[in-house]
């Protein structure tokens, strides 16, 4: 009787609870696929690449800790900003085209995909690197489509040519595994730092304490350049963010040349 | 100061055949002052067989000091259909804070018609310290336009650190994006000394190079030190280098840019 008492006297209460319940189960089933996706593990074909970290160490001698945030905060605060960016506006036309009901929105979301397609190329002037970042987008497709199957990931599969950027894709498959816009720029900006630091670690030999210590002392700025992303990711594309690795470009350009190379970039 | 400055260059034809292109229109304000110069095209641009368009040439001088913290200067160019450009400055241009740390704003615009030609050269900006400055150069192409456009940055003056700068530039041939890169270094921008942006070098530059009717991709030459020539379509190609200082890089494009002709 107790029980029937509790329900007739707080009857809004339990609903509530039932509600936070349920809210906090998607959520956190929203996380489990988030940790999935940006897993060093997961099969997209990341590891085979240091985002220009290989040359770095090389050239320019970032072979130490110090030298290494300074390299991982410029790649995070350009071409990370430029990912993220792309990769929230690309879950925002995921989201849109998911909750569009007609041919319309899928005829959207292609048009709005093939424009973020053009100014990503357009922010990414070594041929090198755009190569390695369609083929990192035609594997994270593949895998993103039997991990999280959605006709809009199919979609992405079916484009003519070389398929889409890696940012490109990553908002898309980051929106079919249930990721808000501002998450998939988030995994997008730590992407952008954890290859090159994971490669450190298998190039140098570099303490993995020291490196993943490194890794979280960067939150901040990764918290910050998400936030950037997110605030910029529905303006027009022509107006997403441009800023640029000038010598990542360069010496990916002088990368590629190399006979013997522990990554592809 | 706000300076807004104009130039509209136009081309015609007489019966006879013979190009001519002329100014339709200028307008100089404040620190943006344009000066029709008598000077010849770099040797290189006998490639782009302009022998009888007669090309405009225009300076930008310097009509203030600057730009410094709070300026706003505007600078709208439009090259009509099979007209010829070639647009430069005077000098280099001294970047510098303003009094009350206000920020200084440059945008330039530039479109170029079908058959127009346009060199871009507004020499090297030097990003001094405590300068607070955004740069926005668009250059908008029609199908068949030709461009150069060379881009020098000097990160300081000498011995010292920049400021705040940044400086995009986006090229579009019928309206789709080309190329759109910005730099941005200073207090600003966390890592820009690094090996991921400038390296510790001092200086940095690119060139952009749209050609419709090139001959042929550019092959791969003895490489320029900390330089790379990169391919943007099957008729736009971009130069990009780092250097110690602003001298040697001028020198690093320009030899890049020759080895990349002669490769073609």
């Amino acid at each position: 009787m107790t029980h029937v008492l509790e329900e007739d006297t707080r009857p809004r209460d339990s609903a509530t609870a039932a509600a936070e319940s349920a809210g906090s189960t998607a959520s956190l089933r929203s996380m489990s696929a988030l940790m999935l996706l940006i897993d060093g593990r997961f099969p997209a074909g990341g590891h085979a690449h240091s985002g220009g970290f290989e040359a770095a160490a090389t050239n320019e001698k970032v072979t130490d800790i110090a030298s290494m945030e300074q390299f991982l905060l410029g790649r995070l605060h350009t071409t990370g900003l430029v990912a993220a960016a792309f990769a929230a506006s690309s879950c925002l036309a995921f989201g849109r085209a998911a909750a569009a009901t007609d041919d319309a929105g899928l005829a959207a979301f292609t048009a709005d995909l093939g424009v973020l397609d053009d100014e990503f190329t357009a922010r990414t002037p070594s041929p090198v690197l755009r190569v390695v970042s369609r083929r990192l987008g035609r594997q994270l497709v593949r895998a993103g489509r039997r991990i999280w199957p959605h006709p809009l990931v199919d979609e992405l599969a079916r484009l003519p040519g070389q398929g889409v950027h890696q940012p490109v894709a990553f908002g898309v498959v980051a929106g079919a595994a249930g990721q808000p816009p501002v998450l998939a720029a988030t995994a997008a900006a730590q992407e952008s730092i954890t290859g090159p630091a994971t490669a450190s670690v298998r190039l140098l030999g570099l303490d993995p304490f020291d490196v993943n210590a490194l890794l979280a002392r960067l939150a901040g700025d990764v918290a910050l350049v998400a936030t950037r992303a997110f605030a910029s990711a529905s303006s027009s594309p022509a107006d997403l963010p441009a800023v640029a690795g000038y010598l990542i470009d360069i010496s990916a350009e002088v990368h590629a040349t190399w006979e013997v190379r522990l990554f592809a970039s | 100061m706000r300076s807004h400055a104009l130039l509209d260059i136009a081309s015609s034809s007489t019966p006879q055949g013979v190009k001519r292109s002329y100014i339709e229109r200028m307008r100089s304000q404040g620190a943006l002052v344009l000066r029709p110069t008598k000077e010849v095209l770099p040797g290189w641009a006998a490639r782009w067989n302009l022998t009888g368009s007669t090309p405009v040439k225009v300076r930008i001088v310097a009509g203030a000091a600057g730009p410094l913290g709070g300026d706003q200067l505007r600078l709208e160019v439009t090259v009509g259909a099979g007209a010829v450009l070639m647009l430069g400055a005077a000098a280099g241009t001294l970047v510098l804070p303003g009094v009350h740390g206000e920020q200084s704003r440059s945008d330039v615009s530039i479109t170029v018609a079908d058959g127009g030609t346009l060199i871009w050269n507004p020499g090297v900006q030097i990003a001094a310290r405590d300068c607070h400055h955004t740069t926005l150069n668009t250059i908008g192409l029609a199908a068949g336009a030709r461009l150069y456009a060379r881009e020098e940055i000097a990160l300081g003056r000498f011995g010292e650190e920049p400021g705040r700068f940044r400086q995009r530039m986006r090229v579009t041939r019928e309206g789709k994006p080309l190329y759109d890169q910005e730099l941005a270094i200073g207090p600003g921008a966390p890592g820009w000394n690094s090996a991921a942006v400038t390296g510790k070098r001092r200086s940095l530059g690119t060139i952009v190079l749209v050609d419709p009717q090139r001959a042929g991709r550019p092959t791969r030459q003895e490489s320029v030190p900390d330089t790379a020539v990169m391919e943007l379509s099957d008729e736009a190609s971009l130069i990009s280098s780092l250097a110690p200082d602003a001298i040697e890089l001028g020198r690093r494009l320009d030899a890049a840019f020759s080895r990349s002709l002669a490769g073609q």
